[in-house]
């Protein structure tokens, strides 16, 4: 990764991001067109979402439900009356040559989230919310430049879309503080069921604003804001917003040029390259005629209404990771990977952890052996073949002696390809509870048999008798490794 | 209110229109004869009254989320000027 | 008498009579058609195959006991502007020459669920933009009682095929006064509903805050029965009333007994024509006669309405025409567009499509629309339209407070010779003077005949009610035609 320049004391960078995502209805927003990502080209159309002459639009009310829930979830205030407005421009995937948006009196603004990193990389960063409002989607362009024609093709699909706009203030300073919020805004909306936020299939997009203030002799110097497109992952936008800022700190320092000096300018993100690149200007783009949309009525919503949207609305991430850390006394990087892998998992945790009766021994089981194999399988907690129940009881067979951890992983592994009970595992294995005398016995052998290590613990290194645990599994795979070594010490010492 | 020929080249360009020499020239005398005449609307005081968007002021009017079939591709494209069968098909997008 | 003499009411009696077949009926207004519309050009698309076979299936559903809808062999026209999905849908312009649109008019669907014989697409202004129908791309409508004289418009075709007895109904848009202005020209009655009665799903849109479809026939008993069929709430139209549908023709009886009509001063200026204030004042004394009582009123801002009309409609239009651009439907340049001269080969596609396509009112009005929303202007134009609007709506709120219906011309003066105001497109829309700012409050309106002037030609009265009025409208104008002869006297091409 290109040299983190948002983080120098040479200057402070400021970034604003502009999220889009889309919402998670069966339908499209003013259609009944499925909402749906991977179809063959334009088979989810239909003459309003065409906009073909005649057509017009109706709003979908669950679209209009979730966009409340998702702002009141980053705590805007919902306006009591809301409209919408045509942005009027042309360009092949946008049908109707406007786009139905909203302009002056949004649903919802003024919100907040915080960014904060577990590693605690940087203080809590709260980013205000200027507002969140709810518009269409376009359609896709694509342009196959190795077919060699001079055609683009136009896919309308997308066209429709319910799409969630949020913009934030450019409260962010560092390329990690906006890659954290937006990993935590992207969180936030995946556990409201508002959008599936997957950047790959397009339902969340960024795009981000930035500049520096750069200290100087008699003030601040603010390089002119530019506005960067085409970043494809998170990691792309930490990637593109470092190395902009070094970018435009070098252009200052050779040209001067401050914020208002320029139009605001766009570049895109080149990740192959790692360099932003300057787009070509487009000459009349921002006037986009808004007018009121005389196809749709305003909506009006109670506050009747927002209370049964906030009283469905389920914990937030942040609520959650809180109330984690409190209840299981579990560390804050803890609470946030488990969190961060959904509330079906924390679910699974908090039963695990209810029957264990002890928070932190769960969340290790958790981290290491259940998340490693959804990982390794690509799958997800409710696909997961062995039951909380399950998993607590090798814990609690683990805590009571009758095996130690590392074994009761081997079984946790075996209940898990091929789903039998702890109980079945432990029989096929043969795993047995190693007596007294039996260990006494087969530490007395290994101390016979391994002089060099005597001589080594006698001497005072006592680590060395760690040597005798690898010996004393391959006799017998049931023994407790630190039973062992208390055992061997014990013989060890009373040789005299 | 008089508009210019460079006004009224702008809003073409806005609007997408060509126009040529001849109908540049006639629509920049109409437009401003129009223009000219709606200018009347300034004679009124109007600082206090709410702009009227829809004449009967309904509100909340909302479709219920199911989804229904669409079109197959083939009537989608069917008054398309240039399609491939699939997609439709314009001059090569540039700056995308 | 033959079948082309007949109301709709009457024809829709004899073929559920059994007295004449939907066939032969048809059959009928085809031969009028044929014998006629050379020299009046009132229709862009006649279905002759699809209305004859229409009718006998009307036929054979009778004679298989099946129940038959209202307007059962009644054969219709149809305004150009509404999507027909088995015929084209030009709106008279190049631009959608040859278009056939997957879906058919909310209007159209409903008066094929009725019975009605949809006999073909009626010549009009491009894309509903004029008043004389002398914008059409094929050509303009002659005036039935004068076929050197323009018939009014927009829905010229549809007032013209009425009046020369082609087709006894039809179907029309007004925007502006678009059914009610060629109503008065030609000498028949037509309704503008109140907005929101009649769906506008499937109407290519001008101006969707003031675009309504309504009937044209000749007499108002008809418009009431044609009423019935098209009014109705519509789910997949967002500014669609959800109001139900009175039975308006039978709600014709009672007399106009207490009614309140209103007389605006101000009508009578000077540029109203002589004949037409005479026969304008003798219809106030007829309908006092008939029982209703005449009041002065006044509706102080109605001076302003050709001037909000035109700012607001082109607006609107400006953005409805926006998906005009050849990408997806419509016309396309042939031209090669290498884009020299323009920002890109695209953009000339865009420029080039659009202006090949559209006539000169068509880009007069794009133009003078853009210009309104651009960005500097937008206040000063269409802000202040929409709020003078709101003047405009509270003077009949005010009227209506002190009359129930408000009378007065429909046009200044009779039908005008072809060519004569083509060249002023300003005199041209001052033509509407009478008519905009009942679409601009949104409520009701009917224009039907109520005199000749010595040269024959048409004058025209027109009736406006509140939101919802149309049952006073039309029993209003039904009470007036009782009493008066004007509406049956039909023009010499008529009467064979």
């Amino acid at each position: 990764m290109p040299a983190d320049a948002t983080s120098t004391a040479a200057y402070e960078t400021v970034i604003g991001l502009e999220v889009h995502v889309q919402l998670r209805t069966a339908s499209k927003l003013f259609c009944g067109c499925a909402n749906r990502f991977g179809a063959e080209p334009n088979t989810l159309t239909c003459p309003v979402c065409l906009g073909l002459p005649g057509s017009l639009p109706v709003m979908n009310r669950e679209a209009f439900r979730l966009a409340v829930k998702a702002a009141l979830a980053l705590d805007c205030t919902i306006a009591g009356f809301t409209k919408w407005d045509r942005k009027n421009y042309f360009y092949p995937d946008l049908p109707k040559g406007y786009q139905i948006s909203q302009f002056d009196l949004p649903f919802s603004e003024h919100g907040r989230l915080e960014a904060v990193d577990p590693k605690g990389s940087f203080p809590p960063r709260e980013v205000r919310i200027r507002r969140v409002h709810l518009e269409e989607d376009a359609g896709k362009s694509m342009h196959d430049e190795a077919a060699g024609t001079a055609d683009s093709r136009i896919d309308l699909n997308r066209t429709g879309t319910p799409l969630l706009e949020i913009v934030s203030e450019p409260d962010l300073r560092s390329a990690a503080e906006a890659r954290c919020w937006l990993g935590e805004l992207r969180l936030l909306l995946v556990y409201l069921g508002v959008s599936d936020c997957n950047m790959q299939e397009g339902s969340l997009r960024v795009d981000a604003n930035v500049n520096l203030h750069i200290p100087r002799e008699g003030g601040v110097a603010k390089t002119p804001i530019v506005e960067i497109k085409n970043m494809n992952s998170f990691r792309s936008v930490e990637r593109a917003l470092a190395y902009e800022a070094g970018r435009q700190f070098e252009q200052w320092q050779a040209t001067g040029e401050e914020l208002g000096s320029a139009p605001k300018q766009t570049r895109g993100w080149d990740d192959a390259a790692g360099i932003t690149r300057g787009q070509r200007h487009k000459e009349e783009s921002s006037d986009y005629r808004y007018f009121p949309e005389p196809d749709l009525v305003p909506v009006t919503v109670s506050t009747a209404e927002i209370d049964a949207i906030r009283g469905a609305m389920g914990e937030s991430p942040r609520a959650l990771r809180s109330r984690l850390e409190e209840c299981w006394a579990i560390s804050a990087y803890d609470a946030d990977v488990l969190v961060g892998q959904g509330r079906e998992l924390v679910d699974y945790f908090e039963r695990l952890a209810t029957l264990v009766g002890e928070g932190k021994l769960a969340s290790n089981w958790m981290q290491q052996d259940v998340l490693r194999t959804l990982n390794e399988r690509a799958i997800g907690i409710d696909e997961f073949p062995v039951a909380p129940e399950g998993l607590a009881e090798v814990i609690g067979r683990v805590k009571q002696g009758e095996f130690d951890t590392s074994r009761g992983r081997e079984i946790f592994a075996a209940m898990i390809t091929s789903g039998r009970t702890a109980e079945e595992v432990v029989a096929e294995m043969g795993i047995a509870a190693v007596g007294d005398d039996e260990l006494i016995t087969l530490c007395r052998e290994l101390v016979e048999a391994n002089p060099k290590i005597v001589a080594d613990v006698r001497g005072g290194k006592e680590q060395a008798a760690g040597g005798l645990i690898g010996q004393a599994k391959r006799k017998n795979p049931n023994v407790n490794p630190a039973k062992v070594r208390e055992t061997c010490l014990e013989i060890i010492r009373g040789l005299g | 209110m008089s508009l210019t020929r460079d006004d009224v080249r702008k809003v073409a360009a806005l609007a997408r229109l060509a126009l040529d020499d001849d109908e540049l020239e006639r629509m920049t005398r109409e437009l401003s004869t129009i223009v000219g005449f709606v200018s009347q609307l300034e004679q009124l005081d109007t600082s206090k009254v709410e702009p009227l968007a829809h004449p009967l002021g309904t509100t909340d009017v909302f479709r219920e989320d199911v989804a229904r079939e669409s079109l197959p591709a083939a009537e989608a494209l069917a008054n398309a000027p240039r399609h491939d069968g699939s997609c439709f098909l314009v001059p090569a997008v540039l700056g995308d | 008498m033959q079948p082309a003499d007949r109301s709709a009411m009457e024809l829709a009696a004899a073929v559920a009579a059994g007295e004449i077949s939907a066939a032969e009926c048809t059959r009928g207004h085809l031969a009028q058609i044929e014998a006629t519309d050379d020299s009046i050009n009132a229709f862009l698309h006649v279905a002759a195959e699809a209305a004859i076979a229409q009718a006998e299936a009307i036929d054979a559903k009778r004679a298989a006991g099946r129940s038959l809808g209202p307007l059962a062999g009644v054969p219709v026209a149809v305004k150009d502007a509404l999507c027909t999905r088995d015929m084209p849908t030009t709106c008279a312009s190049k631009m959608l020459a040859g278009y056939r649109p997957p879906y058919d008019a909310d209007t159209v669907a409903r008066l094929r669920a009725a019975d009605a014989v949809i006999i073909g697409k009626t010549n009009m202004d491009e894309f509903a933009m004029g008043a004389s129908n002398e914008n059409s791309a094929f050509g303009p409508v002659a005036n039935p009682w004068d076929t050197s004289r323009a018939t009014g418009g927009s829905s010229g075709g549809s007032a013209a095929c009425v009046a020369a007895g082609m087709t006894p109904a039809s179907i029309g848009s007004d925007t502006g006064g678009s059914i009610r202005q060629p109503a008065g020209l030609c000498g028949i009655t037509g309704l503008k509903p109140t907005y929101g009665r009649v769906s506008r799903r499937g109407l290519v849109a001008f101006a969707s805050s003031l675009d309504q479809i309504g009937p044209m026939a000749r007499s108002a008993a008809d418009c009431g029965l044609l009423l019935e069929t098209i009014a109705g709430h519509d789910p997949l139209d967002s500014t669609s009333l959800a109001a139900e549908v009175p039975p308006y023709t039978q709600l014709l009886e009672e007399p106009l007994c207490g009614v309140r009509i209103g007389r605006v001063a101000e009508h009578f200026g000077e540029g109203l024509d002589g004949e037409v204030a005479a026969a304008v004042e003798e219809a106030f004394a007829a309908l006092e006669a008939a029982g209703a009582t005449i009041h002065d009123i006044e509706l102080p801002h109605a001076k302003y309405g050709v001037a909000t009309y035109y700012l607001i409609a082109p607006s609107e239009a400006s953005s409805n025409l926006a998906r005009y651009d050849g990408v997806h439907y419509g016309h396309r340049t042939e031209a090669p567009c290498r884009g020299e001269g323009f920002d890109s080969p695209l953009v000339e596609m865009y420029c080039r499509s659009r202006s090949e396509g559209f006539g000169p009112e068509v880009k007069r009005r794009v133009m003078l629309g853009t210009y309104a929303l651009s960005a500097g202007y937008y206040d000063a134009y269409y802000k202040r339209a929409l709020q003078v609007r709101r003047l405009i709506r509270q003077d009949y709120l005010d009227a209506f407070e002190k009359v129930d219906l408000i009378g007065g011309p429909v046009s200044a003066t009779p039908a005008f010779p072809l060519g004569e105001k083509t060249n002023d497109p300003l005199a041209m829309y001052l033509l509407d003077l009478y008519t905009v700012a009942t679409n601009l409050a949104g409520v009701c309106g009917i224009s039907f005949p109520c005199g000749f002037t010595a040269g024959g030609l048409p004058i025209g009265f027109q009736l406006q009610g509140p939101a919802l009025a149309e049952p006073l409208v039309l029993r209003a104008a039904d009470r007036y035609q009782r009493l008066t002869d004007w509406h049956r006297r039909r023009p010499a091409m008529a009467t064979g």
